[in-house]
């Protein structure tokens, strides 16, 4: 990549390089941005890879290089993989369905029908509200005494009683899901809006001219197109769900009996409860490699597509 | 298209409009009405969207009890801060990386983007530390710095994509006339890029309006403690205060709609260019 972006660079004629010479002024005004970027993104890594191989603990103040000790303690740590899988199984529920139901509604947009322009910006609100403030509102619709949701579903016949979301281990995971597929499902259909406006409609209305139904130009046309969007969506959103924390952290706090306990709330509570910043970055490194594989896999498909479309 | 509808279609694709309108706007027009109801009506057994008695004592106890106007303080001071260094460092970097020749600037570029995607709770416990031994936590400073690297990615991405689209004759006219590097950036582009800076600014803003991690760890007291960790940790002794909750939640979230929708075709445009660039 390094490489094609040099040769591009070359090939194009020097902009304002006899005023003052143009590589300094990059240098410098790529300066400030880089020291950010170097001081609060690459240092904290570094640190926290150095800090994984020692006993580091607020409490005992003790610092000594302990080796591989607190990856070996991880591999026997059931908390660490009972938060491991479910934050798999989050990652994986919540990117499946906002894909599938985002999918579904940027097709309804892509249709032109009076009151467009209304929904469309209704679909920024549960993007732009605070997470803190979405995982405080599903604390009340989803209440297990007084909560709305209970209550409709109780009056449509649904359920015989209140089900005590979050409140129980059965269903705690579920609500949380559900809370971020619906905080994050309206955006996802707005990429994938844009997505679908790039393809070109002689594509489609020529299909529509040798009397293709509409799911077959769907299924054939359009999709194939959209792969590409779809999957860095699709990679965009993985990466970030598995992230979570403020839904969680607030929702649940990790309970009930930690079944909705997650990497990185696991790692916040042996980071800033017990205090033990050595296994803490331990558990987040092992965060980062599992967040690196993930990356790894979304792109590998997504070159793999793409060589497929050539 | 549209005269090739069919009844039925059509019928489908209002339905499912309405329906995402519902989705969009159901649960926080429940969480507004509730914010107006009396807890008694709350717990009542028969919910009514129409807050009947209609009351503001959750939104006086929200700002009396719970002083809800320091963590908006709070949250003003930092988020504005952030915005501007964000806005400043960005369009400097997002300038050098279109205009200048820089070598390998795609590469840069994706690494800007790949810092974007680090788990967030991998820097925290490092960045403690150091904020620890400078004497930062609890300070607006520390979370300025850091809600700056965290915003940076985005805002250079979105500003880099948008000076692209400018012409470049414009550069070599500014050339002939003997306009600076500097005068080129201050005179001419970032004049000509105002709908994006205000976009850019807005996204920065709310990303750090909404920051919940290291604001948690970083903070300790409602002297700079923000909104998200004010309202995390909104409960009463004995029950959880919903409607207070609720009129927390309607004072912090109705700003951030207004200006959303305001500026929504920008955003959605800006988004886009950032998030997805084939």
């Amino acid at each position: 990549m390094t490489a094609a972006a040099t040769v591009t660079g070359a090939g194009r004629p020097r902009r304002l390089g006899r005023a003052l010479p143009g590589a300094l002024w990059a240098l410098l005004l790529l300066a400030p941005a880089f020291v950010s970027l170097a001081s609060v993104s690459f240092y904290p890594i570094v640190n926290g890879l150095y800090l994984s191989l020692t006993n580091t603990s607020l409490i005992t103040q003790e610092q000594d290089f302990t080796g591989f000790a607190n990856y070996a303690q991880l591999w026997g740590d059931a908390q660490f993989w009972n938060a491991w899988w479910h934050t798999m199984w989050f990652t994986f529920a919540s990117t499946l369905l906002e894909t599938v139901i985002g999918l579904g509604m940027a097709l309804i947009l892509f249709e032109t029908f009076k009151g467009r322009g209304l929904v469309r910006a209704a679909m920024l609100v549960p993007w732009a509200m605070p997470t803190v403030v979405t995982s405080k509102m599903f604390g009340w619709l989803f209440n297990g005494q007084n909560g709305i949701v209970n209550y409709i579903l109780l009056h449509a016949g649904l359920i015989d009683q209140n089900i005590n979301w979050y409140g129980s281990a059965d269903t705690a995971m579920t609500t949380i899901i559900i809370a971020d597929v619906w905080k994050t499902t309206p955006f996802m259909a707005l990429l994938l809006l844009t997505g679908l406006q790039t393809i070109p409609n002689s594509l489609i209305e020529a299909a529509r001219m040798d009397g293709a139904k509409g799911w077959i130009t769907f299924w054939y046309i359009r999709l194939p197109l959209l792969m590409p969007t779809l999957l860095i969506a699709g990679l965009f959103r993985a990466l970030d769900a598995f992230r979570v924390f403020d839904l969680v952290y607030v929702l649940t706090g990790g309970g009930p009996a930690d079944s909705t306990e997650t990497l990185s709330t696991l790692s916040y509570k042996v980071l800033f409860s017990t205090l033990q910043f050595g296994y803490g970055s331990a558990v987040s490194t092992a965060m980062f490699i599992t967040e690196g594989i993930i990356a790894l896999v979304f792109v590998l498909v997504l070159v793999r597509q793409i060589r497929r479309a050539q | 298209m549209n005269d090739m509808r069919s009844p039925l279609q059509s019928f489908a694709i209002y339905l499912g409009a309405f329906l995402i309108l519902v989705w969009s706007g159901g649960p926080f027009i429940w969480q507004f009405s509730t914010s107006f109801q009396l807890d008694k009506a709350l717990t009542s057994g028969s919910p009514s969207l129409i807050p009947h008695p209609f009351t503001l004592e959750h939104y006086y106890n929200a700002f009396v009890e719970k002083e809800l106007h320091r963590y908006v303080w709070n949250s003003l001071v930092v988020s504005l801060a952030t915005t501007f260094f964000c806005l400043v460092v960005g369009s400097l970097a997002a300038f050098a990386l279109s205009r200048l020749n820089v070598r390998g600037r795609f590469g840069i570029l994706m690494v800007i983007l790949s810092v974007s995607m680090f788990p967030q709770i991998a820097l925290v416990g490092p960045l403690y530390l150091v904020a620890t031994n400078l004497g930062l936590l609890d300070t607006y400073t520390a979370l300025i710095i850091t809600y700056l690297a965290l915003g940076l990615p985005l805002v250079t991405w979105v500003l880099f994509g948008y000076f692209e689209t400018l012409p470049r004759e414009i550069d070599e006219a500014a050339r002939m006339d003997g306009v600076s590097v500097p005068g080129l950036l201050w005179h001419i582009i970032l004049p000509m890029s105002l709908p994006s800076l205000v976009t850019t600014g807005l996204l920065a803003f709310i990303s750090a309006w909404n920051e919940f991690l290291f604001a948690l760890a970083f903070t300790s007291n409602i002297d700079h403690q923000t909104i998200p960790v004010g309202i995390a940790n909104f409960t009463n002794l004995y029950y959880v205060p919903w409607g207070d909750i609720a009129a927390a939640s309607a004072v912090v979230t109705v700003p951030l709609i207004v200006l959303v929708l305001f500026f929504q075709r920008h955003i959605i445009e800006g988004l886009t260019q950032g998030g997805i660039k084939e």
